[in-house]
């Protein structure tokens, strides 16, 4: 039988159309408890690679004949040699290229919706990690939001739909995630926009990204708005694009909401959190359609694959949304709060600019799931 | 410590240096020392893993300029 390489693209393809697939995960326990490949129909088994070298007979049982199976370890070495051992054994199985570092890298864009007057939204999934990343473009200019360090993805999509990139947002200084934002806005010469009181350490220039600043994107009336709405960080800020889509950052998500620790004030910030969630976004329109910077479980995903839900079902739905008491709430997101990002606080000293590690460096800190959420 | 072994997978990627180890833990006695000198990161919480599973004892650990060492006391 024949090992097939899988590429991080066609995985997400299953995710993405609800497919099945059977992951035989062959990483550590505790890396799999951790993060894996998550997936609406995905079945999984979790045998690490070492406990396999005498043979594989042990668990042929459990390998179903009736779905795709995929071998998946950290880089993609030990997944060879287990798919090998299947494929010998007489089973069909692919491995995945470039393992879950290559799947911690992926991106897949999804159109959200149009803008008035033949403009498009699009969001940037990165299954792996949980990041969501935002082009909006209309005739032939595009800003972003948000973008991971993976640039070329941005640049080349503009350039497939003819548009040229002008601005480009980071909604605050992210602790969880490398940002690409300022090397896109470099390369292409567009503004790069940063929030100034999360910007007190960066060490490059940037433009102020201040409450009710606004661009517009070519020559009709598409409109991107700054909203102040501190919490996860003290200079977090929202969008709204064309009075219809609220981009949240990291302070609202579908089925949670954001943390106010990890740049470590949480005692100072719970309360900008409460503020933003409970009166600031409150006397937005309930129609907004709000399009978070993250995911952290499947089930955040729509059918078509995007992350985006009406302010008003969150409002009705979203538990963070819904705590009264304020020390009740105060509680929720100062005690007891989930472990942090991999290498938060590196990662933030890199999007800061103090620090450039090379490509394998970066992909070593941005290993795992965001962990940006209190639910 | 007495060390039995020495076995160098500088510049092997996982799974190799796992498999090498187990194949010359296999050719050592019971209560004998491996020492095995790795330069793969991932070797980190593998050979934690892998010894636990396998019963053996991690009696130290070290990185000196980017090698690993491990000593591994066979079950």
């Amino acid at each position: 039988m024949t090992v097939t390489a899988w590429t991080a693209a066609q995985v997400a393809r299953k995710v993405i159309d609800n497919k099945d697939l059977f992951i035989l995960d062959v990483r550590n326990a505790d890396a799999f408890e951790d993060w894996k490949i998550e997936g609406h129909k995905f079945e999984y088994l979790n045998i690490p690679y070492f406990e396999l070298l005498d043979g594989v007979e042990e668990i042929l049982p459990q390998i179903p004949s009736d779905k795709d199976v995929l071998v998946v370890c950290a880089k993609e070495g030990s997944s060879i040699m287990v798919a090998d051992m299947l494929s010998e054994a007489g089973y069909t199985v692919g491995y995945l290229e470039g393992g879950m570092k290559s799947w911690s890298m992926y991106l897949e864009p999804i159109k959200v919706g149009n803008l008035n007057g033949g403009g498009e939204l699009y969001q940037f999934v990165r299954l792996g990690k949980g990041c969501l990343s935002y082009m909006a473009i209309n005739d032939g200019e595009a800003a972003i939001i948000d973008a991971v360090r993976f640039t070329e993805i941005f640049t080349k999509f503009a350039e497939e739909k003819g548009v040229k990139i002008k601005h480009v947002f980071d909604t605050h200084l992210h602790a969880d995630h490398i940002s690409g934002g300022r090397h896109i806005a470099a390369a292409t010469g567009a503004t790069y926009y940063l929030p100034p009181k999360d910007a007190e350490e960066v060490v490059f220039d940037y433009t102020p990204l201040t409450d009710g600043l606004t661009v517009q994107l070519g020559s009709s009336e598409i409109e991107v708005g700054a909203l102040y709405s501190p919490g996860h960080t003290i200079g977090s800020t929202s969008f709204v694009i064309d009075k219809k889509y609220l981009l949240t950052g990291d302070i609202l998500f579908i089925d949670s909401i954001g943390r106010p620790d990890l740049a470590g004030l949480a005692e100072d910030w719970v309360g900008d959190l409460r503020e933003t969630l409970y009166s600031r976004y409150r006397s937005l329109a309930e129609d907004l359609i709000v399009l978070p910077a993250h995911f952290m479980i499947i089930e955040e995903l729509n059918e078509d694959g995007t992350v985006a839900k009406r302010l008003g079902d969150l409002f009705a739905e979203n538990h963070g949304l819904n705590v009264e008491d304020e020390e009740v709430f105060r509680s929720m997101v100062t005690d007891n709060l989930p472990p942090q990002p991999n290498a938060y606080q590196e990662i933030r000293i890199v999007n800061m600019g103090k620090v450039t590690p090379n490509d394998e460096e970066q992909t070593e800190m941005e290993i795992g799931p965001n962990r940006c959420a209190v639910r | 410590m007495n060390i039995t072994k020495t076995l160098d997978v500088k510049g092997l990627a996982c799974p190799m240096p796992i498999v090498r180890t187990k194949k010359t833990i296999d050719t050592i006695n019971s209560g004998e020392v491996l020492e095995v000198l790795v330069t793969d990161k991932g070797a980190l919480s593998d050979f934690a893993a892998w010894a636990k599973a396998g019963g053996h004892t991690i009696l130290d650990q070290k990185e000196e300029a980017g090698v690993l060492y491990f000593y591994i006391q066979k079950a």
